[in-house]
């Protein structure tokens, strides 16, 4: 069994990260040069981590499967990123976003982690700022601010809507200096197949040259990954066409424990499903409930157009249930609210979705306030749908969008496998069972400034890990191994498509894992994941060679992986019997459909430790608050 | 909601590798005018994957217009028919019943082509290295609000930096010039109080890497900011030039 060791520092919550830094042992500046760092994946945490690691005098080799780094997913994260300023005096403090976070969780976030996540979170923002992201300002030059769902203070920094982008191109550009500077070599068109681990310890990745199907090896002294989440596995999601699991997967199958798969957000605002050969979802940024209202008619199978539907006939569900967060209440929470209403008969005109209204914030504050706010996100609604939000409400649904599961880490976002470090949405820390809306690009960056350029000097200067050449047997090994996979994948030639077999996965996954789950279905979501895992490795048909660009290889690669982790996704949810964040058992709620946790039993993070194929150890670490009294989260 | 398909005759181009000679191949298909134009070309690889034949290499990423990873030129034009978005935001009901769409890639001395549809565009990537970014360490900031920026400036950089680097604009140009992608970047930074301590530097060192990865130069058809999806303004290019000039007389 692994052995699971937090390593939170003692003392005081708001002393730990200040004394941790402070006991922290430092490397040499003249040393530094001699330590290599592999940076797996170049959005917000990878590329601000590179760039960091790279101005601190390691060498850093970057890794990416994009063409370029600018590409990664980070950059489509719409609305802002949450930060302690307090610049609208309105009450915020390191301590409220940390509090709201650990809330937000549903308590099942590790407090320290989340404390020193809040604490950095200003240092985000000052970042950002120097490397010239444009933020959006008020009249007086300065920093302006929105609210977001989860908080009743206005604490989110955003650039239009498109804060993903500009951070991303900051941390980028950050990078980039460092290529300049020949601190950081990056490698793109690789993706990483393996982890290589020698005596416990990681020592190098196994990466596909995308171009050439050429397996390449290359070694360092201590390994980050920032390879992002795993919605895809559900098919359908907001997440890139070709964000995946496979990195994070082949690292636990290497020792890696895996923490809470089950917690999966499910994202309220997205647009609904048009028909089968949908590719993938598209998110409307959470920040549209700022000003709209959501709503559905009172009556079933109301076909009505929205506009001929009068008010008194209008359910606006959020603001009845939750009069004080109303339409900005919680993801987990407003996604639920939504598939109860559809699941009642009284979703829009009979569809899968219901509406988000701007009619009344229109009247109130005028068209042009409107267009100001939200212009942009309006016109890819309209691109999308033909339809203009102006005029009718826009029509959402909610769609899989994060996940907060991630490889376990340790304070110092370490796995059990001594120097493979995990950032971004990649590990487990931060978010619990829930992430609030806002506060992904303030962990991915917070990760990747401050905290992992710290750790992994720690490590090198603690531990003085030697670096292996990749003619190491480990290496070898692993190679060989990927060969084989490879082979096998374009040996099979069976009978169903890649895409076929990954949607089938993603109904199932999407019906029985997915916002709403039970025993029975989680039992027969781990038996039919398991039957179709088998068939693929009969059945699929990956066309093309290995020695060429070949993207039905990497698709079907991907697949193998996410036909593994969706049976511990179901596992893991079926093993939690409470509901809490985005996991919500219907066996575990109270006598008003809210959920149900079991901090007796519960309160610990699932990590899972990779035994074999549809076999794994559980390993429980158990959640202390200290700070945060366990209380029902009510946003009523 | 399913609409009625609409019948297409597509002609995608195809080719092997960058040294291959490449040609148009016919596919025809029907398709619901909801679906997207990449959508389309996912059904058409699934048809192909099912017979065990090679789909179409195509890249794309967010679908969502933002990561610039999309890239076709659809009848002649980067990124389709509708001006302000990406290819991936293209969506079948701009189509109509029977038409024939030519789907290339984008052609430029600096974009070779990879595979099919797919181009290197990394010597953008280049020019950013080069010079495109403004010299802070972390942690060596000062507070954000110590630097108080009009909104209306901040604005403007915002503009120029909601660039997406697809390279649609080269792909437009006659003389495949990446003046509108350089100036973009060297705008949000001339604009900005932070970028100003290497304004003329960075203007200096993006212009040369420009120069030596292969694109041409500017000769004011504006071509790229009619197919820009994110309608970034030729104002950019004078800037840049402004400041080009500035750097070489300084």
């Amino acid at each position: 069994m692994a052995k699971l060791d937090s390593k939170i520092p003692a003392g005081k919550l708001e002393e730990k990260w200040t004394n941790h830094k402070f006991n922290m042992k430092l490397v040499n500046p003249a040393n530094k040069r001699k330590y290599d760092v592999i940076v797996v994946g170049t959005g917000l945490a990878g590329a601000s981590a590179a760039a960091s690691l790279g101005e601190l005098g390691y060498n850093v080799k970057a890794f990416t499967f994009h063409d370029s780094a600018r590409r990664a997913h980070s950059i489509a994260a719409q609305g802002g990123i949450n930060a302690a300023k307090n610049y609208r005096n309105d009450g915020d403090s390191v301590y409220r976003l940390f509090y709201d976070t650990v809330k937000g969780g549903d308590f099942r976030a590790r407090e320290a982690n989340v404390y020193r996540l809040a604490e950095v979170s200003n240092n985000i923002i000052d970042q950002c700022v120097g490397q010239g992201v444009p933020f959006a300002r008020e009249y007086g030059g300065l920093l302006d601010n929105r609210s977001f769902g989860g908080a009743l203070v206005s604490r989110t920094f955003y650039a239009k809507g498109q804060t993903g982008q500009q951070l991303l191109l900051g941390a980028y550009t950050a990078m980039n200096r460092q290529i300049k500077l020949g601190k950081v070599k990056l490698y793109t068109r690789r993706e990483m197949l393996d982890l290589v681990v020698v005596d416990g310890a990681a020592k190098g990745i196994i990466v596909r040259n995308m171009l050439t199907g050429e397996i390449e090896k290359y070694s360092a002294h201590a390994v980050v990954l920032a390879t992002g989440g795993y919605a895809n596995v559900y098919f359908l999601s907001t997440s890139a066409m070709n964000c995946n699991a496979t990195a994070i997967w082949r690292a636990h199958k290497k020792g890696a424990p895996f923490a809470n798969p089950c917690y999966t957000q499910i994202h309220p605002t997205c647009l609904p499903i048009h028909g089968e050969g949908q590719s993938k979802l598209t998110l409307m940024s959470e920040s549209l409930r700022n000003d709209g209202r959501i709503w559905v008619s009172k009556l079933k199978k109301d076909m009505r157009k929205p506009n001929d539907i009068p008010e008194e006939e209008r359910d606006y569900y959020l603001e009845r249930k939750y009069p004080t967060y109303g339409n900005l209440s919680p993801r987990d929470i407003s996604s639920r609210a939504a598939k109860e209403a559809i699941d009642d008969g009284r979703g829009a005109q009979g569809q899968d979705a219901v509406y988000l209204d701007f009619k009344d914030a229109i009247n109130r504050l005028g068209k042009k306030v409107i267009e100001e706010r939200y212009g942009n996100l309006f016109e890819i609604y309209e691109t999308i749908t033909g339809d203009n939000p102006y005029e009718s409400p826009m029509k959402i649904y909610p769609a899989p969008h994060y996940t907060m599961g991630g490889l376990w880490v340790d304070y110092n976002l370490m796995s059990t496998v001594q120097g493979l470090f995990v950032a971004g949405e990649a590990n487990f820390s931060d978010h619990g069972a829930n992430r609030l809306g806002a506060s992904a690009l303030m962990q991915g960056l917070a990760d990747g400034y401050f905290i992992v350029p710290y750790t992994v000097g720690n490590y090198l200067a603690g531990d003085k890990p030697v670096m292996v050449k990749t003619d190491h047997p480990e290496f070898e090994k692993a190679k060989k191994n990927i060969e084989e996979m490879t082979a096998k994948l374009l040996s099979i030639k069976g009978n169903r498509t890649v895409d076929d077999i990954h949607k089938q996965l993603g109904r199932i996954m999407w019906n029985k894992v997915g916002m709403g789950r039970n025993e029975k279905g989680l039992k027969e979501a781990i038996e039919e994941i398991r039957k179709l895992r088998e068939e693929f490795w009969k059945n699929v048909n990956v066309v093309g060679q290995s020695n060429d660009v070949n993207q039905c290889l990497e698709r079907a690669g991907r697949l193998a992986d996410y036909l593994e982790l969706g049976e511990l996704m179901a596992l893991d949810a079926l093993n939690r019997k409470e509901s809490c964040g985005g996991h919500f058992r219907e066996e575990y709620q109270t006598p008003e459909g809210e959920a149900l946790r079991n901090d007796e039993e519960y309160a610990y993070v699932a990590a899972w430790e990779f035994a074999e194929a549809g076999k794994w150890n559980l390993n429980k670490e158990p959640l202390e608050f200290e700070s945060v009294k366990l209380a029902t989260r009510s946003y009523k | 909601m399913e609409h009625k398909k609409i019948n297409l005759t597509l002609k995608v181009w195809r080719q092997q590798d960058a040294n291959a000679k490449g040609k148009f191949a016919d596919y025809k298909v029907s398709v619901s005018p909801d679906s997207s134009f990449l959508e389309m070309l996912d059904d058409i690889n699934n048809d192909l994957e099912k017979k065990g034949m090679e789909p179409i290499t195509f890249e794309s990423d967010c679908r969502e217009g933002i990561c610039g990873t999309c890239g076709l030129v659809i009848n002649g034009q980067p990124h389709g028919p509708i001006p302000r978005i990406a290819t991936c935001q293209l969506h079948m009901r701009n189509f109509k019943e029977g038409d024939t769409i030519y789907v290339e890639p984008f052609r430029a001395k600096a974009f070779p082509i990879i595979k099919d549809l797919m181009v290197d565009r990394s010597a953008m990537d280049r020019i950013m290295e080069a010079g495109g970014f403004i010299s802070v360490n972390t942690l060596s900031v000062p507070d954000g609000n110590s630097i108080p920026i009009p909104k209306e400036v901040a604005s403007e950089a915002m503009d120029a930096a909601s660039c997406i680097g697809c390279g649609a604009c080269v792909a437009a140009c006659k003389n495949a010039s990446a003046m509108l992608f350089v100036s973009a970047k060297v705008s949000q930074f001339a604009l900005l109080p932070q970028g100003q301590p290497e304004r003329y530097i960075r203007v200096d060192e993006m212009v040369k890497a420009m120069d030596q990865y292969g694109f041409g130069n500017c000769s004011n058809t504006y071509a790229c900011e009619a197919e820009c999806p994110k309608g970034v303004s030729i104002k950019n290019i004078a800037r840049m030039n402004r400041d080009y000039f500035m750097a070489k007389i300084k």
